[in-house]
C-alpha cells in the first residue's frame, strides 16, 4: 500500500477513537459548507434590498409574513430572516478567522524556525519579542491596535494577526530546536543545501503536527475575539455582517423581549468555537507524547 | 541579579516607548475629532478656534513631544468631551472595575479549585468528564454573548438582579466600594460571575494537571501509608501544593481580568474605565483613548516586570541565566 495512504489511514484510526471529537469535525465540515455556499443555502439573500421587507420587522421564530415566507428562527430589526443572516454571517467569521490564522502561522513559523536555525543574537531578539507580546492579554493587543488605528477588516485581520503570531512562533521554535539534532538536517547540511531550503522544506514538514494543533485552537480563539470585537463596536464594520455584529445588533432589541435576534447568531457562533476546540483539543492530546 | 532587573527594567521602558509611538501615532491619523464636537453650523473662525486651542493645528511630532514632556508630569492632557484631565476621569472609574475584577477572580477560584481537584483526583468518572467538558464549552463560550443571556435571564425574564449600572456603595475602612452594601453586591454579582467563566475554565484545567502532577508524587504515597484519611491527603497534602503553581498564575490572570472587564462593562454598563474607553473610541475622544492605553500598558509591563523579578528569587535558575547574559 502507499505509504501515504497508510499514514492517513493510521492518523484516522487514532482520531476516530475519541466519538466527541469525530462528531464535532463532522459538525465543523457541515459549518465549513454552510459558510462556503451561504448564497446557495441561504433561503434568501439577507443583504438583498429588494427582498427584504421592513414589514417583516422582529418576527418571533416559526412565524409567517403576509406573503407566506416562512422564518424558522424568525428575523431582525430590518426584517432579514435570520436563518440567512447567520449563513452570511459565518461566511464573514470564518472567513476572517481562518485568513488570520493561515497569515500568522506563516508569519509566526518563519521567525519561530529562524529563530531556531540562526540562534544568537537574532534568536534572543526574537523570542524576547514573543515573551513581551504574550504577557499582554490577546483582547488587550487588539484594542491597542483598534483603538488607535480604527476599525474596518484589515485593520481587524491585522490586530487577530499580532494576537496570534507569537503562539505560532513559539511552537515552531520548540520543535525546529529539536528537530535541528536529527541526522537528516546534518545530512542536508552536509549536501551543502541553502539555509532557506533546510528550514522550510526539511524542518518546517516535520514541525507541522504541534502547529496544526496550535492552528485549530488559535482560530477557534480568533474566530471568538473577531466576535468579540465587532460586538463592541471595534471589529468589522457593519458592511461585513459577523455574527458577533449580528448578536450586538439584536442586543438593543433584547430589553424588550426579542431574544432570538441576538441568541441564534450566539448559539451559531458557539457550535463553531466548541466545535473547532474540540477537534484541536483531541488532536492536541493524540500528538502529546507524554500521554502514550 | 541586578544587571537581570536593570535588562528587564530597560526593555519594559523601550516598551512603554514603541507604545507611546504607536497609540500616539494611530490615534492621531484617525478621523477628525472636531467634526464631533463642533456645533455643523459654527463658522470657519470658530472651527479654526477650537482646533488651535486643542493643539490640532500643530504638527503630529510637535504634538507627540508635547504629549511626552507633559506625561512625565502627570499629564496626560484633558478629554475633548468632558473638559476633564483624562487621567482624573480614569482614575474615578478605577475602582469599580477593580472590586469588578477582584470579585471575580474570588468567585473563579472558589468555583474552580474545588472542581479542578475533583477532576484530577477521580479522572476516570463521570464527573470528571462533565467538569472537564464544561471547561471546554467555558473556553468556547463568547463572555459578551453570556453576558447577554445572563441579563436575559435573570434580569429580563427572572428579574432576579438589575443588570445595568453600579448600585449603592457602601464604605468600609474608609475604601468605597459596591461590594459592601446588599444592593451593591447584587448588582455586581452577574457581570462578576460573567467575567469569571473564562477564568473557571482555565483554573479548573490548571488545578486538574496540578492534581494530577501532585498525586503520583512520593510524599503523597507516603502519606497514605502512614494511614492518613484521604480527606486530609485531598485538603492539606494536595491542596496546599497546589495553589503553589495557582497562586503565582492569578497574578497575571487579574491582569487579563481588568483587560477583559471592557467587554463585561459595556453589557453591563458598568461604570468602569473599561466602558469609559469604549465610549471614548465611538467619540473619538484621543486624550482618553491615549492615557487609558498607556496606563493599562505601563500596569501591565511593570506587572510583568514584578513577576519576572519575583521568579528570580523564587527560582534560582532563572537568575543564573540572567546573569549569563
Amino acid at each position: 500500500m502507499n505509504p501515504k495512504i497508510k499514514k492517513i489511514k493510521e492518523f484516522w484510526k487514532d482520531f476516530s477513537s475519541n466519538k466527541v471529537a469525530v462528531v464535532s469535525l463532522i459538525i465543523f465540515m457541515l459549518i465549513l459548507f454552510v459558510a462556503v455556499f451561504a448564497p446557495l443555502v441561504s433561503p434568501t439573500d439577507p443583504y438583498d434590498l429588494n427582498t427584504v421587507s421592513i414589514m417583516n420587522s422582529r418576527l418571533a421564530p416559526f412565524s409567517e409574513d403576509f406573503s407566506g415566507n416562512y422564518f424558522l428562527l424568525g428575523t431582525d430589526g430590518a426584517g432579514r430572516d435570520m436563518v440567512s443572516a447567520i449563513f452570511y454571517g459565518l461566511r464573514v467569521s470564518l472567513g476572517v478567522g481562518v485568513l488570520s490564522g493561515i497569515f500568522a502561522l506563516i508569519i509566526g513559523s518563519f521567525f519561530g524556525i529562524s529563530a531556531a536555525f540562526f540562534g544568537g543574537k537574532y534568536e534572543s531578539v526574537v523570542m524576547r519579542i514573543v515573551d513581551i507580546q504574550l504577557s499582554f492579554p490577546s483582547i488587550l493587543v487588539a484594542l491597542i491596535i483598534l483603538a488607535a488605528f480604527g476599525k474596518g477588516v484589515e485593520k481587524t485581520i491585522i490586530a487577530l494577526i499580532l494576537v496570534q503570531w507569537a503562539y505560532y512562533a513559539r511552537t515552531a521554535r520548540s520543535s525546529a530546536l529539536v528537530e535541528l539534532n536529527k541526522e537528516y538536517v546534518d545530512a542536508a547540511r552536509c549536501l551543502a543545501f541553502s539555509n532557506t531550503r533546510i528550514m522550510f522544506k526539511h524542518i518546517l514538514p516535520n514541525c507541522m503536527a504541534p502547529l496544526i494543533v496550535v492552528g485549530t485552537l488559535q482560530t477557534a480563539h480568533a474566530i471568538s475575539l473577531e466576535a468579540t470585537l465587532s460586538f463592541l463596536g471595534l471589529g468589522l464594520p457593519i458592511t461585513e455582517p459577523s455574527l458577533g455584529l449580528l448578536i450586538g445588533n439584536g442586543f438593543e432589541y433584547m430589553y424588550s423581549g426579542d431574544y432570538w435576534i441576538s441568541i441564534f447568531p450566539g448559539v451559531a457562533l458557539l457550535i463553531t468555537v466548541a466545535s473547532i476546540n474540540l477537534v484541536g483539543d483531541h488532536l492536541r492530546d493524540m500528538f502529546n507524547p507524554r500521554l502514550h | 541579579m541586578t544587571p537581570f532587573i536593570f535588562t528587564r527594567l530597560a526593555q519594559s521602558v523601550l516598551v512603554l516607548f514603541i507604545m507611546s509611538l504607536l497609540v500616539f501615532g494611530g490615534v492621531n491619523l484617525v478621523g477628525d475629532p472636531v467634526e464631533m464636537l463642533i456645533n455643523p453650523e459654527a463658522d470657519q473662525a470658530e472651527v479654526e478656534r477650537v482646533i488651535r486651542e486643542l493643539g490640532l493645528d500643530r504638527p503630529v511630532t510637535e504634538q507627540y513631544w508635547y504629549f511626552l514632556v507633559n506625561a512625565f508630569k502627570g499629564d496626560l492632557g484633558d478629554s475633548f468631551i468632558f473638559g476633564e484631565p483624562a487621567l482624573k476621569l480614569i482614575i474615578q472609574r478605577m475602582p469599580a472595575t477593580l472590586e469588578l475584577a477582584l470579585f471575580s477572580l474570588f468567585i473563579s477560584l472558589v468555583i474552580a479549585i474545588p472542581l479542578g481537584i475533583y477532576a484530577g483526583y477521580k479522572p476516570e468518572s463521570k464527573t470528571s468528564k462533565i467538569i472537564m467538558g464544561g471547561s471546554i464549552l467555558g473556553f468556547s463560550m463568547p463572555t459578551f454573548w453570556v453576558g447577554i443571556i445572563f441579563i436575559m435571564i435573570f434580569a429580563v425574564h427572572l428579574g432576579w438582579l438589575p443588570s445595568t449600572g453600579r448600585g449603592e456603595i457602601g464604605t468600609f475602612l474608609g475604601i468605597n466600594s459596591s461590594l459592601f452594601t446588599l444592593n451593591g453586591l447584587s448588582h455586581v454579582f452577574l457581570p462578576a460571575l460573567n467575567l469569571a467563566l473564562f477564568k473557571i475554565s482555565s483554573v479548573i484545567r490548571l488545578t486538574r494537571a496540578g492534581t494530577r502532577e501532585i498525586i503520583l508524587q512520593d510524599y503523597i504515597t507516603f502519606a497514605r501509608s502512614k494511614g492518613l484519611s484521604e480527606k486530609r491527603i485531598v485538603l492539606v497534602h494536595i491542596l496546599k501544593n497546589i495553589l503553589i503553581p495557582i497562586v503565582t498564575v492569578v497574578g497575571l490572570e487579574f491582569g487579563s481580568l481588568i483587560a477583559f472587564s471592557t467587554v463585561t462593562e459595556t453589557v453591563f454598563a458598568w461604570p468602569g474605565m473599561g466602558k469609559l474607553i469604549i465610549d471614548s473610541i465611538y467619540n473619538l475622544d484621543r486624550p482618553v483613548i491615549v492615557a487609558y492605553l498607556m496606563i493599562i500598558v505601563t500596569f501591565f509591563v511593570f506587572l510583568n516586570l514584578i513577576v519576572d523579578i519575583l521568579y528570580t528569587f523564587l527560582d534560582p535558575r532563572v537568575r543564573i541565566k540572567g546573569d549569563s547574559q
